[in-house]
């Protein structure tokens, strides 16, 4: 009986155990799909008579408030799996969990956001900008949900992962870096796009 | 989870619900994919055999009146087919045999099966990712079917979904965009695994260019999903907000429907859900034609027991394929009004693109040169892919060149052109496939009588279908047409239809003889003579048949490249890779 190598060590080849690439993989089809959804972007735009610019309608200081939730999220989650590399669990869980309320209150702020467009009666058919911002900004919020029920669910079964099997445990937490890291970066590409331009 | 990890508990043996249904084994959903994906190919099939009716008699009461009245007044009033019935027809067709069908059956279940044994793997990389993905594609499926019984049926705006017509249509096309972000999810989900697993999985010794062409061919269909479908998946997303939330990405200001003028905010773009409809659906018709050149193939090296000729430049070919699909797109809409310069480009690369196609399809003919061919029932079926693929590769040229596009686009000598590539090309091909490794699969051989009757059965009749549109088209009878009567060209050439029709009941019935013989052999079929029935190089027959769970006793070790047929000074004319010498 044969097992599937490389679950958890790295290829000698390719230098990277299965998750590690299969998380790039996934990755590559998300460049695709965001890239897509900023080229439909591009081409409104450029074919509108007006576009407005994105500061005189949305809330920048929140934007920006947001931005520095994600990016401290991001710096969290690499000390979180730094802790793993060095054996310290207590200081994993404390960052991984960091993470995870980071991402909280980056939904909360923005579901304010929200909140205050709808009052205010902007809605994505109001008109095509709107309509691009719901869409890319709501598109980002469920990779960021989806993100932290995935990392909730790693935190709750850390303990015991972390005692069967410590290697394992780590790659899995380097594989959420990895997506969480990207979805990061969208909101970085989102930001100035959608808000300053 | 927190206690159970379903790779560590495999060598319990599996209940049930576990080996069946929710296996997680490469093998096991492969069968799973090919059951689903063939009924879903005969279900498409049924449809588009309701609309070969209305063509060959428009207007004309549908000769079975028990299923006239089985499907209600809402689809066909007194045995009359309405156009609205009609149009659901064709667009449920061609969705249900590229998305449920084709691609399913080559990659799903020809991937899924054959792809793990021949780089001498036991399983693919994500077992449980393999899993989802067969029941991502399962509930696209079920949602697709579930769209004919809404309000208003199933979709009616064509495989291609065409904004504004797409969104000002029945509910039946949300369930449509629903049912496509499932199937994307399914081939996102295998296409990361079917990469990760050929990258990091092959067998001792197994560089990548000792590996079967068909695994190449795998790789790159997989890099096809992996990239191309996420855009369509934008889209999707795109066209649902405007159904759902009233955005206007696809449609423009001052829209008038039906006499009233459409109450959206406008300032979008039809042109956008094309670009990007297309930017995977090009990339998608190589999706749906590479796996099929990677089993003729196989085929052909074992059946004229040679090296493949070329083995490199098919490998080259099918790498600058992969690659060039992404830069063709537009080719699909050079009667939008593109300036020259963006024709110019799309012409370029269409023409381009051509070329490794040609070079794969010379390779594979000359490969038979010299050969004492065995003509086994999986080689005739391949053989007959060669000069089907040609026919619809060849007829894909005038239509990549704007000036003689102008007058074919949208006609029926495009549905000719694209179905000679998919249906006499990759479905035979298809065909071969489930002959050839049949034995593999169950330990028993399909019957050869059988098997030649259901040959040159469909060979003959899927001609029929098809050869007539090339005239049709050209005398200028436009696709989607609910009545080909309705212009005095149509009439002049209506004739045809009527051997269209008779020839697409008369496929049916020839798929008869298959069906019978899958269903036959597999419990009655001759045994087959040992693991290696047809005297295979490839790492598949090395295993146990059927493969157990881990497929090989022992992992095997590769000492050649794929095709290592008629060595001289051998005693057998074949070599296997796992043999040293
Ligand atoms: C080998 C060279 C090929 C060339 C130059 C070529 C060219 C074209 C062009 C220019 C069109 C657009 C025609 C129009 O709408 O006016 C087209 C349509 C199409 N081709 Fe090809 N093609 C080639 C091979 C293939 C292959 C291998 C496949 C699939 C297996 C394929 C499948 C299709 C399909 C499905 C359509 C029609 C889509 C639709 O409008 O519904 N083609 N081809
Ligand atoms: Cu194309």
């Amino acid at each position: 009986m044969m097992e599937i190598p490389y679950t958890v060590k790295p290829h000698p080849v390719t230098g990277v155990y299965n998750g590690k690439f299969g998380i790039w993989l996934f990755l590559a089809s998300e460049v695709m799909l965001f890239g897509a959804l900023f080229s439909a972007y591009v081409l409104l735009r450029v074919g509108a008579d007006t576009w407005p610019r994105g500061s005189a309608l949305l809330n920048v200081p929140l934007a920006t408030l947001n931005t520095m939730l994600l990016i401290t999220s991001s710096v969290t989650m690499v000390m979180s799996w730094a802790s793993l590399k060095v054996n310290n669990f207590g200081k994993y869980r404390f960052y991984f969990a960091s993470t995870i309320f980071l991402g909280l209150a980056f939904l909360v702020v923005k579901s304010f956001e929200y909140g205050a467009k709808f009052e205010h009666n902007h809605f994505p058919s109001t008109d095509t900008f709107y309509a691009i911002y719901f869409t890319l900004t709501g598109l980002h919020g469920l990779h960021v949900l989806g993100g932290i029920l995935v990392n909730t669910y790693l935190l709750s079964t850390a303990k015991s992962m972390w005692n069967r099997d410590p290697e394992h445990m780590t790659n899995r937490i380097e594989c959420a870096g990895l997506y969480w890291h990207f979805v990061d970066l969208v909101w970085i590409f989102l930001f100035p796009v959608l808000y300053l331009l | 989870m927190s206690v159970q990890h379903p790779l560590e508990h495999r060598h319990e043996a599996p209940g049930f619900w576990r080996k069946y249904l929710f296996s997680t084994d490469h093998k096991t959903i492969g069968i799973q994919y090919a059951i689903t994906a063939m009924f879903f190919l005969l279900f498409g099939f049924a449809l588009i055999m309701l609309i070969r009716w209305q063509l060959a008699y428009p207007g004309k009461p549908f000769p079975i009146p028990f299923l006239a009245s089985l499907l209600g007044e809402a689809r066909m009033v007194s045995g009359i087919m309405l156009p609205e019935f009609y149009n659901e027809l064709g667009a449920m067709h061609g969705t249900i045999m590229i998305f449920l069908g084709v691609v399913p059956l080559a990659v799903g279940a020809f991937g899924n099966y054959v792809m793990p044994l021949q780089i001498g793997a036991p399983d693919m990389a994500f077992p449980r990712i393999n899993m989802a993905s067969y029941w991502a594609y399962f509930l696209g499926g079920i949602v697709m079917l579930g769209s004919f019984f809404v309000p208003g049926g199933a979709a009616s705006s064509g495989w291609t979904s065409y904004p504004p017509l797409a969104n000002i249509a029945t509910q039946g096309q949300t369930f449509w965009l629903i049912g496509m972000v499932f199937l994307i999810t399914s081939s996102l989900l295998g296409s990361i695994n079917f990469i990760a697993t050929i990258v990091q999985l092959r067998a001792k010794g197994l560089s990548f260019f000792r590996l079967p062409f068909f695994v190449w061919a795998q790789f790159v269909t997989a890099f096809l999903l992996l990239l191309a479908f996420p855009p369509l998946e934008a889209a999707g997303v795109l066209q649902l907000m405007d159904r759902l939330f009233g955005t206007s990405f696809f449609l423009p200001s001052g829209l008038v429907v039906g006499g009233k003028a459409l109450e959206v905010s406008g300032g979008g773009n039809p042109l956008l859900w094309q670009h990007l409809f297309w930017f995977l659906a090009h990339p998608e018709v190589y999706v749906l034609i590479l796996p099929a050149m990677g089993i003729v193939a196989e085929i052909i090296a074992n059946n004229t027991r040679k090296p493949l000729w070329g083995y490199k430049p098919l490998v080259y070919s099918v790498l600058f394929l992969g690659f060039m699909s992404f830069i063709v797109w537009a080719h699909h809409m050079f009667i939008t009004g593109m300036g020259t310069v963006m024709s110019t480009f799309f012409q370029a690369t269409t023409m381009i693109i051509s070329i490794p196609s040609v070079v794969i399809l010379t390779s594979l003919i000359i490969s038979l040169w010299g050969a004492s061919i065995r003509y086994t029932v999986p080689m005739l079926f391949a053989l007959a892919f060669l000069p089907m693929f040609g026919i619809g590769g060849l007829t894909g040229l005038p239509l990549g060149l704007a000036s003689s596009d102008i007058h074919l686009h949208d006609t029926y000598y495009v549905i000719g052109h694209f179905h000679y590539v998919v249906a006499p090309g990759t479905l035979l091909a298809l065909f071969a496939g489930v002959y050839y490794w049949f034995p593999k699969v169950t330990g028993r051989m399909m019957s050869e009588k059988l098997g030649k009757i259901h040959f040159w059965l469909s060979l003959i009749f899927i001609n029929g279908v098809f050869l007539p549109m090339f005239f049709q088209g050209m005398a200028g009878v436009s696709r989607r047409l609910y009545d080909p009567t309705t212009y005095a060209y149509g009439k002049v050439v209506q004739p045809l239809n009527i051997v269209m029709s008779y020839s697409a009941w008369l496929l049916a019935v020839a798929q008869i003889f298959f069906l019978i013989n899958l269903v036959y052999s597999i419990w009655k079929g001759e045994k087959a003579s040992s693991d290696n029935p047809w005297d295979a190089t490839t790492l598949e027959w090395a295993t146990p048949t059927p493969p157990p769970h881990g497929n090989f006793l022992t992992p095997p070790e590769v000492y050649h490249g794929p095709y290592e047929y008629s060595v001289p000074g051998r005693k057998t004319d074949f070599l296997p890779q796992n043999q040293s010498e």
